[in-house]
């Protein structure tokens, strides 16, 4: 199995804090791979370090085959990105902002519209295409900028909460769209606050004070935890390492 | 560089599906020249004045008759007697008055020298010195003009002012209108279309992307830079049309002076988005930390030169100061671009001081 994702020993420190503490893990293609943990846990600087948006203290990790220290240009243009606030241009309208990003990513513009003509007949949004994205409900929005991620086919999509804010129907539609995606090859990283959503995932991590304290799919997890729900053990784990301290 | 474009076409739209923003901007720098031209102008005019000379005095005669037809005085009364002052100060609401001697023409002709007392309400200093200036300034010219028919003369009063003999207040506030309006479109719009991809989070988008830095600050500009351009031509068309203002030096380095000008600008702007999380914070800092110091330390309304040393020194590091004396420099006084190369080298170290700290602060944050 090919691992898209490697870290080994991957550490942030700003000034004394260490915000990400010697982590080492690895993704799998194709899999759906949770990040989990506590607001302020240090998720989202992991999750920037392997977007290249941030360059680590030490330790290292590769993603796509590119290393994260050196080569992160080039990990851009392999991966795709979808931030909490499904952030599309609101004064752009939906066609307009398929094009603009397919566009970043170098796509030839005959093969953006027949993709996007799909991608809209698809989404139900194909009469909606020159309406301006701020009058679109959010759960659209929030379906529109996924396809907006995955539009140029990266190898890795990271999505960081994807899910806040939206009804429970929503997110299970959504929840369908990052299956497909997932079997189409491309390998979803995805952060969540939802327990229920973490056992969607193949394999989940929990981060707890900048470490990593477990590791395993959401079944094997909840065993070894004595767990019912993945809940119960997301507060067992935190409850720990409080102990330990 | 087929990314650049569409990036620049995406700010167009920005800015013009914001339909008011856009019409703000546009109509800004004319109802500035209006506002300053007309209304809130520190020119004096409709000056109430009362006048005191001997019947039938010829020159006398002649210098009434041209202050009356200048457009800031009206001549409301001639009053023989000029003892009773106070009176018409307070009942008439006479703003000034002006005494002639009493043989005026016959102490000219004969001696060549004569006087004439200039009374004023001067509860208004400013308005009580502009009206001085402005009566001294009509006797002065009359006196040149007289002054081969007759025998050599003097009246009391020297005054020459040079480049604006009419002494206009247009002169002061059209420059000081184009650095207020290039820096408002420059450094306040330039950092608040930053800021709000920020605050939308679509700047994350971007940079996760594979799309240039370089690009998306380059694309941020370029459409402002049209916008301050056409804001740049309104204003001299207009200045030049409606309040006679002289483009006496050359319009080509007008031109790229005010290009440094609004380089220096939008650089400012861009720095501002990297110090602010939102827009109402890039709104406040760019509008205190950038109109305030326009409006005051350049020199548009309050000279410099009689202000405490240490605003002036403050001053000296407002980029509109230095780009307001070019503009005076070169519109009003001709001078060529050897007379300013002091003041574009200053705005160069300024830019490029700019440049390399918001360079900087954009690595800083991506590290």
């Amino acid at each position: 199995m090919e691992q898209v994702i490697k870290t080994y020993n991957l550490t942030k420190k700003f000034g004394s804090f260490t915000a990400v503490d010697n982590i080492s893990f690895y993704v799998n293609k194709g899999e759906i791979f949770g990040f989990l943990g506590a607001n302020g846990a240090g998720k989202t600087t992991a999750m920037r370090m392997l977007c290249g948006l941030s360059k680590p203290t030490y330790g290292t990790g590769s993603v796509a085959g590119c290393d994260i220290s050196k080569e992160y240009e080039k990990i851009k243009k392999n991966i795709g990105y979808m931030s909490q606030k499904f952030s599309l241009y609101e004064d752009l309208t939906v066609a307009e902002n398929i094009k603009l990003f397919a566009g970043i990513y170098g796509m030839p513009l005959k093969k953006i519209k027949e993709k996007s003509a799909i991608i809209l007949e698809r989404l139900e949004l194909a009469d909606k295409k020159d309406t301006l994205v701020k009058y679109i409900p959010i759960g659209w929005k929030q379906k529109l900028a996924f396809s907006v991620a995955v539009f140029h086919e990266p190898k890795i999509v990271f999505l960081d909460e994807p899910t806040g804010g939206v009804d429970p129907e929503a997110r299970r539609q959504f929840w369908e769209m990052i299956y497909e995606a997932a079997d189409n090859g491309i390998t979803i990283f995805v952060t969540t606050h939802y327990m229920d959503e973490a056992e969607y995932c193949d394999r989940i991590s929990i981060m707890v004070h900048g470490k990593i304290a477990a590791l395993a799919a959401p079944k094997d997890m909840k065993q070894e935890y004595n767990a019912a729900t993945m809940d119960e053990v997301f507060r067992k784990l935190v409850a720990g390492t409080f102990n330990q301290e | 560089m087929k990314q650049l474009l569409s990036f620049i076409k995406k700010e167009v739209l920005h800015i013009l599906r914001d339909k008011r923003t856009i019409l703000i901007l546009l109509i800004m720098p004319v109802v500035q020249i209006l506002l300053f031209g007309f209304a809130m102008t520190m020119e004096v005019k409709n000056i109430k004045v009362a006048v005191s000379y001997q019947y039938g005095d010829e020159l006398a005669e002649k210098i009434i008759a041209r202050i009356s037809a200048s457009e800031y005085f009206h001549i409301v009364q001639t009053i023989n007697n000029p003892l009773d002052i106070s009176s018409l100060f307070k009942k008439e609401k006479i703003d000034t008055i002006i005494i002639f001697s009493d043989e005026f023409s016959n102490e000219i002709h004969k001696g060549g020298i004569s006087s004439v007392q200039i009374i004023n309400d001067a509860s208004d200093p400013n308005q009580a010195s502009t009206v001085t200036s402005y009566i001294s300034a009509i006797i002065s010219s009359f006196q040149n003009e007289i002054a081969g028919s007759v025998q050599p003369i003097r009246i009391n009063t020297e005054l020459k002012m040079l480049y604006n003999p009419e002494l206009k207040g247009s002169y002061n506030f059209v420059p000081g209108v184009m650095a207020l309006v290039l820096t408002i479109i420059c450094a306040m719009m330039t950092s608040i279309s930053i800021v709000r991809e920020k605050e939308f989070g679509t700047m994350e988008l971007l940079l996760v992307s594979p799309m240039k830095p370089a690009y998306i600050i380059i694309s941020k500009i370029v459409p402002y830079l049209i916008i301050s351009t056409i804001n740049l031509l309104t204003i001299i068309v207009l200045a030049v049309m409606l309040l006679d203002m002289p483009v006496r030096g050359s319009f080509m380095l007008l031109m790229g002076v005010s290009f440094l000008f609004i380089f220096v600008c939008l650089t400012v702007g861009i720095f501002i988005s990297s110090l602010v999380a939102n827009q109402a914070a890039a709104m406040l800092i760019s509008g205190m930390g950038m109109m305030m110091p326009v409006m005051l330390l350049s020199g548009m309304l309050f000279p410099l030169d009689s202000m405490p040393k240490f605003l002036q020194i403050i001053a000296d590091f407002v980029p509109a100061s230095w780009y307001f004396t070019v503009v005076k420099k070169v519109m009003i006084e001709g001078q060529g671009l050897m007379d300013i190369l002091k003041e574009i080298t200053i705005l160069t170290i300024m830019l490029a001081v700019l440049v390399i700290a918001s360079v900087k602060k954009f690595k800083v944050r991506l590290g």
